[in-house]
């Protein structure tokens, strides 16, 4: 795949974030790219099952797109927070570096740069939500624990996660994955939100306010930035 | 676990033999929230503070029951959900069960979230200690369409349980009679029930194999599993090969982890859990609920606009409340007293009649006009289960400051008394967040302040400025929140916090809360204000006063614009609060205080009473939990920030008010 596609996945899952679609003009005035050359582009990409392109409604990622522009994102954002933090590279540079830098950036490095940071959770630039990665694990402390150097060896999730904040009011899901770890994995554990434990959305707070979930019975109260680090396979129905 | 660092030789049993000689503990331990406070207090008699939130019992509370004519010591431990403690007054619960041993736990349990609940039962099972559940709130559990086989649940768990509604007394003792007898007769190993995975169960018997060894006793089962997770600080010292051991339980660990996929303290907990999921499941026969009045109720309370109006309204309504009622107090006892004042000749009739008696009914207004009312509100509204929905609400304008909704809890309590809501900051769960809450805490206005607002500036000179000027204080603890936050900034990640039912709270509780705290305004502080004002009085009569006055004539008089008096009831204000309107009451000697005082006068003495220091009780308190030098520099803070904030406003409120 070569990086032309890559860019235009990214921009397309960015604008895609608050669930609307996106539309040509908008794809052209980001990537500065005459809109002609990205209606020709969304074709391509249909074809291949990134996007789904309907005319004059603009378009919207497949799941196939989405796991692509998550990971785009996701490393883009990773070598943001190590141009930054480890690197000291001034907030106005870095959203360029990592652009040149993400199309090269390995799997492999991804996850290094990930443990290295302390699993990050947000890039420094404008505060933006960083994906999770799509290896199996549950928590961060397993990753760290894993013992093999070998890449290929990780299982990938076979479903895709979303954070507890995209759901939906009286969505239900399971948790999958809790990013971070330490205290509060441990807390969240405590209080019953293992692996696997089904819960439902109750309420959402507003104006990155606080979610009421709730979870093996009671109603648990969780704050917007803990919640957003809580992964979950959404349930149907 | 890494506040466990001690080694502890574990006795299993063992230690029940002796039971008899001495006096008997039995400590109270659960989930926050589940009714320990309630059955202590209906089993010692005492009155520990209860509500309908997480964390009100921050601290050990002790007490004395006689039963059958054997006295046994209760012990109110914080709650805690589980053995990997999270904050302070779960540290505190943990030390207590890992080190004092007392004879027979007493665990409770909610019945309407059992699978949560014995998460914990579990853990205190592999620990091997005596224990007998306590399945409360049975009777709300039925509302909602639960019926939990108690039987069944004795049967499964192999411990006693004991079905109770702590709030009526029921089953309390049953479960001491239940506790004597675990004690009489120490059950045999019957753990045998209680099982976790099979891959799981076997490397803790192989652990537990590996750390017998040598040993006389049993090594308890949530010994082994400490030692699977990593955490070697629980283990006796006297084992030898410790670090083969040690190797060999992460061996075993590990495979756990290969076949799991997962780290090894998630695969405890889900073991945990799954056996909890599976006992709950199969004790619990519920049908679905209906409505229910909190879903109800919390779409107005936790509505982000409604939600607002309401916590908005509710606090105003409290504050007009309170201050209509204690004017209309105030003027029935100043009316009663003025019928029979006589005619005061000489100085000993007006130390007595314009020191005493005045003093006396003066503190009798402020303690019962003001401070009563909003302690029997407070108490009402924590145990409605209100408080966390203002938590939830807040947890968003709490993060501009850089702390989380929880924090909210003890600011709301502090409108009653700075004193326990200091000590309910242990909530917060990391060292900066708990600092900064208990500082803002001490700002709040409590209600013997509050009462110089209302019982002065609201009845002298109007409502609308008693209640601006107490906005004015809420966001000035705002501005000193988002300075705070600069100089310490945030690490914390964010709320975690159960929100409970509603409950109707029951009027014998509310008062039994409201009137444990007001009686020590009652015992100490109408005496302690009696004397003041005798004692001012006569200082008066005999042109002493100048004197004391004079020393801080420079702040009080040049700085401020206030009476030189003025001085002294600012160094009275440290021991009591409330003494500060009762005294004015009684300067004024019977005539209204307008004849001492100008308005302008009021309101700058008002926001320097506000701001200036933490009472000497709640000093202490911050001590306790702060220490030496945060204290020190909060109360400069808070001296500097009242002398310069009330000399402002005396400058530029001058303008519009001379």
């Amino acid at each position: 795949m070569n990086s032309s596609v890559e860019e235009y996945l990214k921009a397309i899952y960015n604008l895609t974030r608050s669930g609307k679609s996106a539309s040509t003009s908008d794809v052209s005035k980001r990537l500065n790219i005459s809109p002609a050359s990205v209606t020709e582009m969304f074709k391509k990409l249909a074809e291949e099952g990134y996007i789904s392109y309907s005319p004059y409604r603009g378009v919207t990622l497949t799941e196939k797109g989405e796991a692509f522009g998550k990971k785009m994102a996701r490393k883009h954002r990773l070598l943001e927070r190590f141009l930054h933090d480890t690197l000291k590279i001034g907030k106005d540079k870095v959203h360029e570096e990592a652009c040149a830098m993400e199309h090269t950036l390995s799997d492999e490095v991804e996850r290094a740069l990930c443990l290295t940071l302390k699993y990050p959770d947000t890039c420094p630039d404008d505060g933006k939500t960083i994906p999770p990665c799509d290896f199996d694990f549950s928590t961060c402390q397993e990753c760290k624990e894993w013992d093999s150097t070998d890449i290929d060896e990780l299982r990938r999730r076979k479903k895709g996660v979303v954070s507890l904040l995209e759901l939906k009011n009286h969505g239900r899901a399971t948790v999958a994955f809790v990013r971070g770890g330490g205290e509060m994995l441990r807390r969240l554990c405590d209080m019953g939100l293992t692996p696997g434990t089904e819960i439902c959305v109750t309420r959402i707070a507003p104006l990155k306010g606080p979610l009421e979930i709730s979870v093996r019975g009671t109603k648990l109260a969780l704050g917007h930035r803990i919640a957003g680090n809580i992964f979950v396979e959404k349930l149907d129905g | 676990m890494k506040n466990s660092a001690k080694s502890l030789t574990w006795k299993g049993a063992a230690s029940e033999g002796d039971s008899d000689a001495k006096k008997l503990t039995l400590a109270l331990a659960g989930n926050v929230n589940v009714g320990k406070s309630t059955i202590f207090n209906q089993l010692t008699g005492l009155v520990q503070e209860t509500g309908n939130w997480g964390g009100k019992t921050v601290d050990i509370k002790r007490g004395t029951l006689s039963h059958h004519g054997l006295q046994i010591d209760i012990v109110d431990l914080p709650g805690i959900y589980s053995f990997a403690t999270y904050s302070t007054e779960e540290q505190i619960t943990q030390e207590y069960i890992l080190t004092q041993r007392p004879d027979v736990i007493i665990n409770v349990v909610d019945a309407t979230s059992l699978e949560r609940n014995l998460f914990f039962t579990l853990q205190l099972r592999e620990m091997g200690l005596p224990v007998v559940t306590v399945l409360n709130y049975g009777d709300e559990a039925r509302k909602k369409g639960i019926h939990v086989d108690a039987k069944l649940l004795q049967e499964l768990l192999g411990i006693p349980v004991i079905e109770a509604i702590a709030v009526k007394g029921i089953g309390v003792h049953e479960l001491v009679d239940a506790a004597l007898d675990l004690v009489k007769n120490p059950p045999q190993q019957n753990n045998g029930k209680l099982e976790y995975g099979k891959e799981v169960e076997q490397r803790i018997s192989q652990t537990i194999a590996l750390l017998g060894e040598g040993l006389s006793e049993d090594v308890p089962k949530w010994q082994a599993i400490q030692f699977l997770e990593g955490n070697y600080s629980s283990i006796t010292a006297d084992n030898k090969n410790l670090s083969d051991i040690t190797a060999k339980a992460q061996e075993l660990a590990g495979e756990l982890v290969a076949m799991h996929g997962e780290d090894i303290t998630t695969i405890i907990s889900a073991e945990r859990f799954a056996l909890a999921a599976s006992i709950a499941t199969k004790v619990t026969a519920s049908k679905p609920p209906a409505k229910k009045f909190s879903d109800l109720m919390d779409s107005i309370a936790l509505h982000p606009i409604f939600g607002y109006f309401m916590f908005f309204l509710t606090l105003s309504v409290i504050l007009i409340f309170v201050s209509f009622f204690g004017e209309w107090f105030s003027d029935l006892v100043e009316g009663f007293f003025e019928s029979i004042k006589p005619v005061i000749t000489g100085p000993a009739m007006d130390i007595f009649w314009n020191g005493g008696v005045i003093g006396f009914y003066a503190a009798l207004i402020v303690a019962i006009g003001f401070i009563l009312p909003f302690f029997l509100i407070l108490s009402w509204l924590g145990e409605s289960g209100y408080l966390p929905r203002i938590a939830f609400l807040m947890d968003r304008p709490c993060h501009t400051i850089g702390l989380h909704g929880m924090s909210s809890i003890p600011l709301i309590m502090a409108l009653g008394c700075n004193v326990p809501a200091c000590m309910a900051c242990r909530v917060m769960n990391n060292k900066r967040d708990r600092l900064i809450a208990t500082f803002l805490t001490t700002m709040v206005p409590c209600a013997a302040r509050t009462s110089i607002v209302l019982g002065l500036v609201g009845a002298f000179i109007g409502w609308q400025w008693a209640v601006g000027l107490l906005f004015f204080q809420f966001l000035l603890i705002y501005v000193v929140g988002l300075i705070l936050g600069r100089i310490m900034p945030s690490t914390a990640p964010g709320i975690i916090m159960e929100i409970p039912e509603y409950r109707w709270p029951r009027l014998k509780n509310v008062w039994r809360q409201a009137w444990f705290r007001f009686r020590e305004f009652l015992v100490i502080g109408v005496p302690l204000i009696v004397i003041g004002s005798v004692v001012i009085e006569t200082m008066n009569v005999y042109n002493w006063l100048e004197y004391l006055t004079n020393i801080l004539a420079p702040v009080t008089v040049s700085w401020l614009g206030l009476p030189a008096f003025t001085g002294v009831l600012l160094i009275f204000g440290i021991l009591r609060k409330e003494a500060n309107l009762a005294l004015l009451f009684s300067f004024a000697g019977g005539a209204a205080i307008t004849s001492i005082m100008s308005p302008l006068q009021m309101v700058v003495f008002t926001i320097v009473i506000l701001i200036y220091i933490p009472c000497i009780s709640t000093i202490a308190v911050l001590l306790k939990e702060t220490g030496v030098k945060a204290t020190t520099l909060m109360v400069l803070g808070e001296i500097t920030l009242a002398i310069l904030i009330g000399g402002v406003a005396y400058r530029v409120l001058g303008l519009f008010m001379s």
